[in-house]
């Protein structure tokens, strides 16, 4: 790799402050996507700007949620235990990401910023959209881990985080310090759609603008699924996963007022992941499971709903399944019933 | 730093001593790091900065770039070959540290980034006498390994494994062993190394 100068700030302030530079900067988590693409020359910063000093804490907010710092540890995130109260599906994607020793060294930050493992991308002799060219190789080439959804714009990636994809159905907040101050953009809204404008990025976060916390919100009345279905046991991403976060009707096994059962769906959210650009936000799933009754029928009509505007390429058509069955797993997760 | 304990003159030796003890002359040379100040926070590098890593109980000072990792500074610069460089990329664990108490890969790793953080890696484990922690000997007795390249990295991952689940399940085991890949196969062995070595260490492993 490229020599690089090294920054080691120990507030925000400074951090941002760092990363404005004559040239290039780049914030530094666990570092093990960042290092591996300076070491294939995918990248070469001319400053490194360590961000692990940054808030690593997990800590309850005045509404019931949780804020999750930037720095956070993949592993404490796993084995959190507020976490695991309030969100479960959160834990359940943490504690699939990569290896134990990926888990201990990466932060939440640098998972969900990460930049996607498409092979075209990664390897240096590939000039793709994604990298200043004019061409996306996974069209005519080698598809068969790309997406099925959101194929219209000019890059076919799929977003390599597994924690954005629960991030975006509970519904977080992410929050961003910059040089002009401080936002929050939601989760849903924080990772882009490739068009041939931005198709660089990912998401919103500006060159000098730092991810500095996930904001959750109270989860509410709700149960949860997360299912995620790999090549291999582990040390790999998956193929298709989802979570799907249920708002029920009232308290489980109990019957409302006006006789409803307690074990109706009021409204849903599914997620699902390695199959678009973005996390990929499913109405017509959502819609399916609105107003019934949670079941491993219910699961299935899901399942069909989530893949039914899927626009698979030539190389992974079987990746539908797999999202149909990720879904419908997923719900069968929030039911409680067994699955495989 | 002592290639020399119970195994003669090496091949590092030989490299080293023609090299004319490349560390003395680099922490005197000149070439001091333009480090300066931005935003009240100093740059360092791109050149040589002093690293001060604390590896197996020992302190060890180097100059080295921002850019070194930590198996390449322990590797090249620190003289403890044990650990392997392979993938390069956090993809085989043969590079398995221990920081902190977490493994780590220390391929993926920067040098600078470990500062003040306790380091063990497989060179430590032996004792001076050259018995072998109980994670090496159970891999040994039981024939764990074949071509023996990731061994050091499974080790070390072992030891991570029983400090955290003593007696482990066997799923514990695998799920433990998950960062770490033998090219040659023998995972049936590997995980019956791990649970020997829980069974022979009675539930309490060494530190190393």
């Amino acid at each position: 790799m490229k020599a690089f100068a090294y920054v080691n700030p120990a507030t925000e302030k400074e951090a941002v402050a760092a990363l404005k530079i004559d040239g290039i900067a780049m914030p530094l988590g666990g570092g093990q996507d960042l290092l591996a693409r300076m070491k294939d020359y995918i990248d070469s910063p001319d400053r490194i700007v360590n961000v692990k000093g940054l808030d690593a804490t997990v800590t309850a907010t005045p509404d019931g949620g949780l804020k999750i710092g930037s720095a956070v540890k993949i592993v404490d995130l796993a084995e959190n235990a507020q976490v695991a109260a309030l969100y479960p599906a959160v834990v359940a994607a943490a504690g699939e990401v990569g290896t134990p020793q990926i888990r201990n060294q990466g932060t939440v930050a640098g998972n969900i910023n990460q930049r996607p493992r498409c092979w075209y991308f990664r390897n240096e002799e590939f000039v793709c959209y994604k990298k200043g060219g004019s061409r996306c190789f996974a069209v005519n080439g080698e598809n068969q881990y790309h997406a099925i959804f959101g194929n219209d714009g000019p890059s076919h990636i799929v977003h390599p985080s597994s924690l954005a994809v629960p991030f975006v159905a509970y519904g977080a907040r992410f929050r961003v310090v910059g040089p002009n101050g401080e936002r929050e953009v939601p989760a849903a809204e924080y990772f882009t759609m490739p068009t041939l404008q931005n198709v660089l990025k990912e998401n919103v976060l500006d060159d000098e603008e730092l991810l500095t916390h996930v904001i959750l919100p109270a989860p509410g009345n709700v149960k949860h699924g997360h299912y995620e279905v790999r090549y291999k046991q582990s040390h790999d991403w998956p193929l298709a996963f989802a979570t799907v976060v249920l708002m029920m009707s009232a308290a489980n096994g109990t019957t409302g007022a006006n006789g409803t059962s307690g074990n109706t769906i009021r409204s849903a959210r599914v997620v699902l992941g390695a199959v678009a650009p973005v996390p990929w936000r499913s109405r017509p799933a959502e819609e399916a499971l609105a107003g019934k009754p949670l079941s491993e029928a219910t699961a299935a009509l899901a399942g069909e709903a989530a893949v039914s505007e899927a626009k698979p390429m030539s190389g992974n058509v079987y990746k539908v399944q797999i999202a149909k069955t990720a879904v419908k797993r997923a719900v069968m997760r929030a039911a409680g019933i067994k699955t495989v | 730093m002592s290639p020399k304990d119970g195994f003669g003159f090496s091949r590092r030796d030989f490299l080293k001593t023609a090299g004319a003890g490349s560390l003395a002359t680099a922490v005197t040379a000149a070439g001091v790091a333009e480090a300066h100040a931005q935003a009240g926070v100093r740059a360092l590098g791109p050149g040589d900065v002093p690293v001060t890593l604390t590896v197996n109980g020992r302190r060890i000072d180097l100059r080295i770039e921002p850019r070194v990792t930590l198996l390449d500074a322990i590797r090249n610069r620190a003289d403890l070959t044990g650990n392997k460089r392979v993938c390069d990329r956090g993809a085989c664990g043969a590079c398995t540290m221990i920081v902190d108490g977490r493994t780590v890969y220390s391929c993926s790793t920067l040098a600078i980034e470990v500062q003040g953080k306790q380091i063990r890696t497989v060179d430590g484990l032996a004792s001076a006498n050259g018995t072998l922690h109980p994670v090496q000997q159970a891999f040994c007795d039981v024939d764990g390994l074949m071509c023996g390249f990731c061994t050091p990295g499974f080790v070390v991952s072992t030891i991570a494994l029983l400090e955290k689940h003593p007696n482990p399940t066997p799923e514990q085991a695998r799920k433990g062993l998950d960062g770490n890949i033998c090219r040659c196969g023998t995972f049936v062995r590997v995980m019956e190394a791990a649970m020997a070595a829980a069974t022979s260490s009675a539930g309490g492993v060494r530190r190393g």
